[in-house]
């Protein structure tokens, strides 16, 4: 049998909004992915730590604070640091168009902004993985 | 007509329109009947269950004026940046009409660390105003009568040290503590279950939050010491009868609380103060505000045997839904808020702050803020809504719902009593998985067209990205840290730490009221962090369950 695909959904930062995050978290579960989610306020470390210990072949990043230029690149470069350079990294909240390709050049595959259907992620994850 | 021949009639009509409707099925599965006749209301008392407006049990409104008195306050939840840049914003409100301040707070302030701090990076000044210390607050608040204007402070955790140094930046201004108007959320228990900025523990914050009680009774008569929020439940998802049911239960921890501490219900309970979210199903919500003054009214009258009637009043703040905002076609947002609006003001809140269009993109620009002052404006001046006290009243539906959503309330306020209440009922997860189940039940019906956002499942436009959004300064983190730095140079450290040491014993001794002591503290210009820091070190931290 193949091996499930496991996410880890992550709130880095301060923000407490969580319920986009767990939406994803439970529409991806309910799409037969394995799911981790690490809970409020994860450090880009701790974040990382994570992904590597569950061994995790796709990230989904959820902020709404506006600390997305500075903290999701900073997960990006950790990741790699750590040597996991085929995992796929997205991200999700309230993030203006106008920062997406910046994320985009610092390693984040896609972003997925608000109104997005949990399909579209499902389907993008599931093209994407590798 | 009597009722058994009502009864026939409305029959041969359901048999009639159920037969009709079947060919629209799209329309078929709402959750509300589609007509309401005296039938849904058999039973129903005047005197008993609305009475007048400014009489038990409240369900048509606190005040017997209501906006033939005067309009609910106007207040504009603001800040970012630095307390320079959101002082001009708070001037700029006011000299548009806006009638009082709301205080938005960032997270490193809600959560207790200064600018700083490490774990503050990337967070400074973005989803509110950056206050590191008294220094900040005397600027956030430069050329602002404190004695005149109320002020809203979004403010939980650390509720305490706000609230000290706004009554020291009054002090030094002249007006006394006792001439002091506005609110402080203070709401911890809403914070565990579904908005996430909560530091200590649940028994140290109940703790924080009966000593602002106490010291604000004796003290600052006028400030509402606590804003227990619904807002919050709404927005992570909930419906809104459980919107008022979790939030009357937190209601009643704090009751309970108080009351273990000592405390006569009645020199609380009137302060405490809610906050309602006004959201898309106009009708609904009125409904849902009549519904939570009945609840809370017989609550403080029956359960905690309350005698003031001030103690009975459930007074209400609201805030337009935020979740439902939306990002596609974002002018749509002015209809969606405007309808809002009528929602809270024929609900009869107290004050309302209504959203801006671009507020699922980023933090909204002045010119944004405008429309939505405008809309609040318009809806006072101009739509008669605010003529007539309870307009609703007597709406065989309104009515209806009224009474189910009461029903709903009760049933959810119940378990929670079962369970030991709802301190127990968040340690358990019980609250945030009801929340989160409505939350993904809203998600699938959107997914599946069974529920329509205009723009975003229906009526979508290729759209090009939206220019001209407000950007937060990324040099603000830089400008915070050189303050702090001058401010840690050019303080009295001796007295800093003496205020420190002092409110570390203090924290250790259940019998002793930490607002006096955080104020001192708060004087010496020792920061939000340290302050924090010496309870955390005290109290611990929140160790939350993160639940799916």
């Amino acid at each position: 049998m193949e091996k499930r695909v496991r996410v880890l959904v992550a709130k880095p930062g301060l923000d407490g909004h969580d319920r986009g995050a767990k939406v994803v978290a439970r529409a991806l579960r309910d799409a037969g992915f394995e799911v981790i989610y690490t809970g409020l306020r994860q450090t880009p470390e701790q974040i990382a730590e994570a992904a590597l210990q569950e061994d995790v072949n796709v990230i989904a990043l959820s902020l709404l604070s506006g600390a997305h230029n500075h903290l999701f690149p900073r997960i990006v470069e950790l990741i790699h640091e750590k040597g996991m350079t085929d995992v796929l990294i997205i991200g999700g909240g309230v993030i203006p168009d106008a920062d997406i390709p910046v994320l985009k050049t610092a390693g984040i595959s896609e972003v997925f902004t608000p109104g997005t259907s949990t399909t579209t992620i499902i389907d993008y994850i599931k093209e994407n993985v590798k | 007509m009597d009722n058994e021949s009502l009864k026939l009639k409305v029959a041969e009509y359901t048999a009639k329109v159920e037969k009709a409707s079947a060919k629209f099925p799209e329309r078929k599965n709402l959750e509300y009947n589609r007509l309401y006749t005296p039938l849904d209301l058999e039973g129903q008392d005047y005197e008993r269950d609305l009475g007048l407006p400014g009489s038990y049990p409240f369900t048509r409104g606190v005040q017997p004026t209501m906006y033939r008195g005067r309009f609910w306050t106007m207040r504009m939840y603001a800040g970012f940046s630095t307390a320079e840049e959101s002082n001009k914003r708070y001037r700029y409100l006011l000299e548009s009409g806006g009638t009082g301040l709301s205080c938005a707070f960032d997270l490193p302030t809600q959560i207790g660390y200064d600018s700083d701090d490490i774990i503050s990076e990337g967070e400074v000044g973005k989803v509110g105003v950056a206050i590191d210390s008294l220094a900040d607050m005397e600027i956030l608040f430069d050329q602002i009568d404190l004695g005149k204007v109320s002020t809203s402070m979004t403010i939980n955790a650390p509720a305490s040290v706000l609230l000290a140094m706004y009554i020291a930046v009054a002090e030094k201004n002249g007006i006394g503590p006792e001439k002091l108007n506005g609110t402080i959320q203070n709401d911890i228990l809403k914070e565990y279950a579904a908005r996430g900025t909560y530091i200590f523990p649940p028994k140290p914050s109940m703790r924080l939050i009966t000593n602002i009680f106490e010291y604000c009774s004796k003290n600052v008569p006028n400030w509402n010491t606590i804003s227990i929020s619904g807002y919050h439940i709404r927005e992570a998802g909930s419906t809104a009868a459980q919107e008022i049911a979790f939030t009357i239960a937190d209601g009643i921890a704090y009751c309970e609380a108080a009351i273990k501490a000592g405390l006569d219900v009645d020199a609380f309970a009137g302060r405490l103060s809610f906050f309602w979210n006004a959201h898309n199903n106009v009708l609904e919500e009125v409904a849902k505000f009549r519904a939570s003054r009945r609840v809370w009214a017989k609550i403080m009258k029956e359960r905690f045997g309350a005698k003031n009637p001030k103690s009975w009043m459930l007074r209400v703040h609201t805030q337009t839904a935020g979740s439902m905002l939306t990002a596609q076609q974002p002018d749509n947002n002015v209809v969606r808020v405007a309808l809002q609006t009528a929602a809270a003001v024929m609900g009869g809140t107290q004050s309302l702050h209504t959203n801006s269009k671009d507020e699922a993109l980023a933090l909204p620009t002045e010119a944004s803020v405008r429309v939505a002052l405008r809309t609040q404006q318009i809806v006072a001046y101009e739509s008669g809504l605010a003529d007539v006290v309870d307009p609703l009243a007597g709406s065989y539906y309104v009515e209806a719902m009224t009474n189910q959503i009461e029903a709903e309330a009760l049933k959810y306020i119940q378990k929670i009593d079962d369970i030991g209440g709802a301190v127990v009922a968040i340690e358990e997860g019980y609250i945030q998985r009801e929340i989160q189940d409505s939350a993904y039940k809203w998600q699938k019906e959107v997914e599946n067209n069974d529920r329509v956002i205009v723009g975003v499942n229906k009526f979508q436009i290729e759209e090009k990205p939206v220019e001209g959004l407000l950007r937060v300064d990324a040099s603000v983190g830089e400008l915070q840290k050189k303050k702090l730095a001058d401010l840690r140079a050019k303080r009295d450290n001796a007295a800093v730490t003496a205020a420190l040491a002092k409110l570390e014993a203090a924290c250790g001794d259940d019998s002793i009221n930490l607002m006096p002591i955080i104020l001192e503290a708060v004087k010496t210009y020792a920061t939000l962090g340290e302050i924090c820091g010496v309870m955390r070190k005290v109290f611990g931290e929140y160790q939350a369950h993160a639940t799916l």
